[in-house]
């Protein structure tokens, strides 16, 4: 399937990437050949193959609802752009 | 010194031949005098280095050391590290100095290991070849205007120069394997579960595994057994005991049944790899071993699976780097959503923003069935045809590239033919098995790796049989020019 500038522009907004309209052909060619690559996969009969999610059909541990980490929460903002208050700011959100 | 083994190393430290701290500085000195040929490393941690080696000669000085202990190594730039920074080769993580230790980290350093610093690695781990890094290309120590491999490439130069005996790595889809493999050394990625994922950055996570580089299976013996067990803190570590690796090493492989996929030898590798992989299968008859055609037939679909489990996974797991808590956020966006995306789009090279978008449009609404759920289905069916193989036979051997090391640029503007270049390694992370490189040959002056891949948890096997091979050819020994 060979993707047009208006799907990889789409692609590109559910991804919140930024792209060039410059570089647009480019990922345009770059994903369609890719997208073709894959679609070998149809050539595959996979009526009723339980689809496989993790390699040892392991499935989900669980714990005790406890706290075991301790509160570091100024050593992990000391990381960020951006804070005031313990509060992480970004822009404007609501007017 | 450079020279030596972890295994001679450990036993010259414990004899009190020289200490830590001379090991530690002659490794910093040839890293100072040699990585400008071949940008193996991302940051060089001296200070933190010498204090550790310090701490490791008083621990050899009261009898308490264990055989890694005072031995240097560096870690994959994906290892977080406390109060060092971890870019995982990404401009994205440029200024992020990690806030606390991976699992790994932590068990290497309570083993007494001595990081010197962070090898330099493909952006995100996503690449073949090393070109996608932030901080430039890893030069193949053989030949520095080839590659290294990637995404592991500074990981494997680093121990192929004689930088470092011993380095940490992982592997998605090859990534430890094919840079041992184009560098003449020895690695191996464990089975899926077995070295906990806490704090080494996500890629994929359902493929995602990390693992030793070395340049004999006795020591990769060393590094793997400090570096596997059960962790809680990661979801799915698996909780069962660590072999002792070292302990079997010298097992007699009489009898040994190793499986050769006709899918693995037939068009597509290049002759003089596959003269080189004959000879090493010779070799094994010698020792005692048996060899058995086997198949699997789905394995040809293994890249394009990969090519769409890797990027959805990718997609949603890199969605956390949105310029709020960390790492790179753009200058003066007006609104929220132009923050996230200037953050987005500048702090990610093309490689990056290629798999995300695949992954998007792969997880997208009307696409799923189509693209993800299709390819974990055939993921099931590539997992049964070496569940069926592994029924005949004790491990299966095959090349680990198709060539040996390419020239630096020549794959870099067409994806698909990069991708293919992982194409006997992909299939192992998508099943979960274990699987080693080991050197097994040159062509014209380039290294030649041998893939061995074992059953679950059979890294002590595949170890074991690549030590007997090691103890009777030297293709493991030979060192680059200019790096002996």
């Amino acid at each position: 399937m060979a993707l047009e500038a208006p799907q990889v522009e789409k692609i590109a907004h559910l991804a919140m990437l930024d792209i060039t309209a410059a570089d647009i052909p480019e990922y345009a060619r770059n994903l369609s050949d890719i997208l073709a690559f894959v679609e070998h996969l149809e050539e595959v009969d996979t009526t009723s193959v339980v689809p496989l999610a993790h390699p040892l059909d392991a499935v989900q541990r669980l714990r005790a609802d406890e706290v075991t980490e301790a509160d570091e929460r100024e050593a992990f903002q000391a990381h960020a752009p951006l804070t005031e208050a313990g509060l992480y700011l970004v822009p404007k959100v609501i007017e | 010194m450079h020279d030596k083994t972890v295994v001679e190393l450990s036993a010259a430290l414990s004899r009190g031949e020289f200490s830590s701290e001379e090991l530690t500085r002659a490794c910093l000195q040839r890293v100072a005098a040699l990585d400008e040929r071949l940008n193996s490393f991302i940051t060089v941690t001296e200070a933190q280095a010498l204090a550790a080696a310090r701490a490791a000669d008083a621990r050899i000085g009261a009898g308490e050391a264990g055989p890694l202990t005072g031995i240097p190594f560096a870690h994959k730039d994906i290892f977080c590290t406390r109060d060092v920074r971890t870019s995982c080769g990404s401009r994205m993580l440029d200024n992020f100095i990690a806030p606390y230790d991976a699992t790994v980290t932590q068990k290497l350093a309570a083993a007494g290991a001595v990081m010197i610093g962070k090898t330099n690695m493909d952006e995100f781990a996503m690449g073949s070849s090393n070109e996608t890094s932030f901080y430039g290309p890893v030069k193949n120590p053989w030949n520095t205007a080839t590659v290294p491999g990637g995404s592991s490439g500074g990981s494997a130069a680093a121990v192929a120069a004689r930088l470092v005996p011993v380095s940490t790595g992982t592997d998605t889809g090859g990534s430890i394997r094919q840079p041992a493999a184009l560098c003449g050394i020895t690695g191996l990625k464990p089975t899926y579960g077995r070295v906990s994922r806490y704090g080494m950055i996500a890629f994929a996570s359902s493929l995602d595994q990390g693992g030793p580089f070395a340049r004999s299976a006795g020591d990769a013996a060393l590094m793997l057994g400090a570096m596997a067990g059960f962790d809680p803190r990661d979801s799915t570590s698996v909780d069962r005991p660590v072999d002792d690796y070292s302990a079997t090493l010298d097992d007699s492989l009489e009898g040994l049944r190793i499986g050769l996929p006709k899918e693995f030898f037939g068009e597509g590798m290049d002759a003089r790899s596959a003269a080189a992989i004959e000879a090493a299968l010779e070799e094994y008859k010698k020792l005692g071993a048996t060899l058995v055609d086997v198949s699997l037939p789905h394995v040809g679909y293994s890249v394009p699976v990969y090519y769409v489990v890797a990027p959805a996974e990718c997609s949603s797991n890199l969605s956390r780097y949105d310029g709020v808590r960390y790492g790179h956020r753009a200058a003066g966006a007006k609104d929220l959503e132009e923050m996230y995306k200037r953050s987005r789009g500048e702090g990610f090279g093309a490689e990056v923003k290629r798999r995300i978008m695949i992954g998007t449009y792969a997880l997208s609404a009307g696409y799923y069935d189509a693209y993800y759920l299709k390819a974990q289905q055939v993921r099931r069916l590539i997992r049964e045809d070496f569940l069926n193989a592994f029924a005949d036979v004790d491990v299966i051997m095959g090349p680990t590239s198709p060539g040996v090391a390419f020239a630096l640029g020549e794959k870099a503007g067409d994806p698909v033919s990069m991708y293919l270049s992982d194409i006997y390694t992909i299939a192992v992370n998508l099943a979960g098995l274990p699987g080693m490189s080991i050197p097994a040959g040159f062509a014209d002056g380039m290294p030649i790796g041998l893939q061995l891949i074992g059953n679950y948890f059979e890294e002590a096997r595949l170890l074991n049989i690549a030590h007997r091979y090691q103890q009777v050819t030297d293709w493991h020994l030979q060192a680059p020019a200019g790096f002996e």
